[in-house]
């Protein structure tokens, strides 16, 4: 897991660092270029100036011949001690040099600047040549000292550096955390969260950068709300719905036992069967229809072919004991339906198993293809729907007149949900000729 | 103990029904709301059994007619929601008590026997009448601490006139308690099973008064 915090840190901490690193740099080689242009100068100056007094005879050429003249310099600075002269005549003779320089010559160069190396030390010298005296001043700079001019100021700068880039990451740190803190927040209110609470959360004094997170945060806060409000209602239903063919079967075992009379027992016990099967088929519906809610929309992908899930629907809910076939229409195998199978499954299933139940003893279900593309009919023989009833039909566990006994009430409310889910509709309608037609369409 | 049960689930129905007669009450039993107003007018039961959701309606409204129109029978509820607020609705439209699914017979039966003895006046389940004793909770009659075998209908019919002492119930009233609805009466069974009590508990226990009906008797 990385921290935003902690990567935040590090670029804040490295970039600071590297733009110093460059600024030092930078300023470690202007300040060279500038040191030496500076020295340079100082050095040309001086070697001029040297010359100039042998010119003006102040520094006698001959009075140094023989012995080398030393040349009275002030020691004062490292600055003054750095700075060392020769005065040679033309034909190669020292005739005088200041103190500290070096006996050996300094340069074999005609005029101007050079670099040598003498006793392993680097110099940098300038060399004046007075023809009319038959003179060469040379004045060099020791390098290891200029060397160190620049590496005080280089020092300079990055002592201070040293000692503020610490702070500097302590400032960095305290302005990431303090960035970060509506994050904190939210991230202490969820921990701190039980799990059934799904208030959105607050977004007070919060970033405009986190009010999309929060956004979508508290959008599936409320659609985990909605799933969990639905599978209370479901529950509520279920235990309720549930609670009535209990009782039933509680009291028909009731009767099976107390009753001495063995007509009144089989009875009794037949009844507890009918509504045992009734039962778990409200069971079946209603897990159907949690699965279904628990569904998001679907995609209109599959392809189905209705005749030949029909077909096997059909094999399954005829009701032989009571003669009533299921017909399936032969150009059903020729449609094609966009939706998904369990869907259709599902939705046919009721629909079919509605129609077996309301049909009179001896009469046939009819599926067939409506008169409309890609719709599919389901007819029945029994009495039909009253047509103040039609509007309620699919609400849940509404049960009409013409009801019958192992009825839940759900069957047309997981055939409209189911559809609707899918992206199509469930049409009820009475026949002229008596019974319910039933279309599934688009 | 004649007893009408509203309920639509034809299996719940069914056992209350038979069950409740297995109990020694005599029950009938309708399916909607209709059904109950119709019968409610035409007859008058000891206690109602009534279940709350019905296709055509609430539980609440049969009771609340009831009410409407001052008949006190009393009403126990039946009902598969558990929210205390419908239990108190119930109670404060006029029911009695209040029972939720699922239940045991054996309690809608003490219940239902506990209303109709409140709904009497009386606090005692046991009932007696000078040397009589009567347990509606087992059935069992006693005369001077002995035992007497009554058949259910003799039962029925002590019952109702034990419950009520000094009242005079005609005849139809005592056939309205010993049948259902549906059930055929045959124009002298009244007189036969009084015949049957008489021999059995002594000719003084119950006294016809001439044109009216019966009540128990007054023995010199």
């Amino acid at each position: 897991m990385t921290s935003i915090s902690r990567r935040l840190f590090l670029i804040l901490v490295l970039t600071t660092g590297l733009v110093w690193l460059s600024a030092v740099v930078w300023i470690f080689l202007s300040t060279r270029a500038e040191v030496e242009r500076v020295l340079d100068a100082r050095l040309m100056e001086a070697g001029r100036m040297v010359s100039s007094l042998i010119v003006s005879q102040e520094i006698s050429v001959d009075r140094a011949k023989g012995a080398t003249a030393e040349i009275p310099v002030r020691v004062h600075s490292t600055y003054d001690r750095q700075l060392s002269c020769q005065i040679w005549s033309l034909q190669g003779e020292l005739i005088g040099r200041s103190g500290g320089a070096p006996e050996e010559k300094l340069a074999e160069h005609a005029d101007g600047f050079s670099q040598t190396e003498i006793d392993g030390e680097q110099w940098r010298v300038y060399a004046v040549t007075n023809a009319e005296l038959g003179v060469r001043v040379l004045v060099g700079d020791n390098l290891r000292i200029r060397d160190g001019l620049v590496n005080d100021v280089i020092r300079g700068l990055l002592l201070p550096a040293m000692l503020i880039l610490p702070a500097l990451a302590g400032l960095i740190w305290l302005s990431v955390r303090r960035g970060l803190a509506p994050l904190n927040r939210i991230a202490h209110d969820l921990e701190h969260r039980h799990a059934s609470d799904l208030r959105p959360i607050e977004d007070v004094e919060t970033a405009k950068e986190i009010v999309p997170v929060l956004q979508s945060l508290n959008g599936l806060f409320a659609r985990v709300a909605g799933l969990r409000e639905r599978e209370r209602n479901f529950t509520a239903f279920a235990a309720h719905e549930l609670r009535t063919p209990l009782a039933g079967l509680k009291t028909q075992a009731q009767v099976a036992l107390a009753s001495e009379d063995r007509a009144i027992r089989d009875q009794a016990l037949r009844q507890i069967m009918v509504g045992v099967d009734r039962t778990g088929r409200l069971v079946r519906q209603l897990l159907d229809m949690s699965a279904i809610e628990a569904r998001e929309q679907e995609e209109r992908g599959a392809i189905v072919l209705p005749g030949k899930i029909l077909r096997s629907l059909a094999a399954e809910l005829a009701d032989p004991s009571r003669q009533v076939t299921i017909d399936i229409a032969p150009e059903l195998d020729r449609i094609e339906f966009a939706i998904e199978p369990e869907t259709f499954t599902l939705a046919a299933r009721n629909l079919i198993e509605n129609a077996v139940n309301h049909s009179p003893s001896g009469s046939v279900v009819r599926c067939r293809a409506g008169a409309e593309d890609g719709v599919v009919v389901i007819e029945d023989e029994g009495p039909g729907i009253p047509e103040d009833e039609l509007p309620r039909v699919t609400e849940r566990f509404f049960r009409g007149r013409n009801k019958v006994s192992v009825g839940s009430g759900l069957g047309l409310a997981i055939v409209e949900l189911a559809l609707g889910r899918s992206g199509w509709r469930l049409k009820l309608e009475n026949r002229d000729a008596g019974g319910l037609r039933a279309i599934i369409a688009q | 103990m004649r007893i009408l049960v509203v309920e639509d689930d034809a299996i719940l129905r069914d056992g209350l029904k038979v069950g409740l007669g297995i109990g020694g009450f005599t029950a009938d039993a309708v399916e909607t709301c209709e059904e109950a107003h119709a019968v409610l007018k035409n007859h008058e039961f000891d206690a109602l059994v009534l279940d709350l959701m019905l296709p055509d309606g609430s539980g609440l409204d049969i009771l609340k007619s009831l009410r409407d129109r001052r008949d006190d029978t009393p009403v126990l509820l039946l009902t598969a929601r558990d929210a205390v607020s419908d239990r108190i609705t119930g109670l404060d439209t006029g029911a009695d008590d209040y029972l939720g699914k699922p239940f045991d017979l054996d309690e809608v039966a003490a219940r239902l026997r506990a209303l109709v003895r409140r709904a009497a006046g009386r606090s005692r389940s046991v009932l007696e009448w000078r040397c009589l004793r009567l347990d509606p909770s087992s059935q069992a009659v006693e005369k001077g601490g002995e035992a007497v075998r009554l058949s259910r209908r003799e039962y029925s019919i002590l019952h109702a006139l034990m419950i009520h002492p000094g009242q005079i119930f005609s005849k139809r009233q005592i056939e309205e308690k010993l049948y259902g609805w549906q059930e055929e009466v045959e124009s002298n069974t009244v007189e036969v099973h009084i015949h049957h009590l008489r021999a059995k508990l002594g000719s003084g226990i119950i006294q016809t008064v001439r044109g009216v009906g019966y009540r128990l008797g007054e023995e010199p």
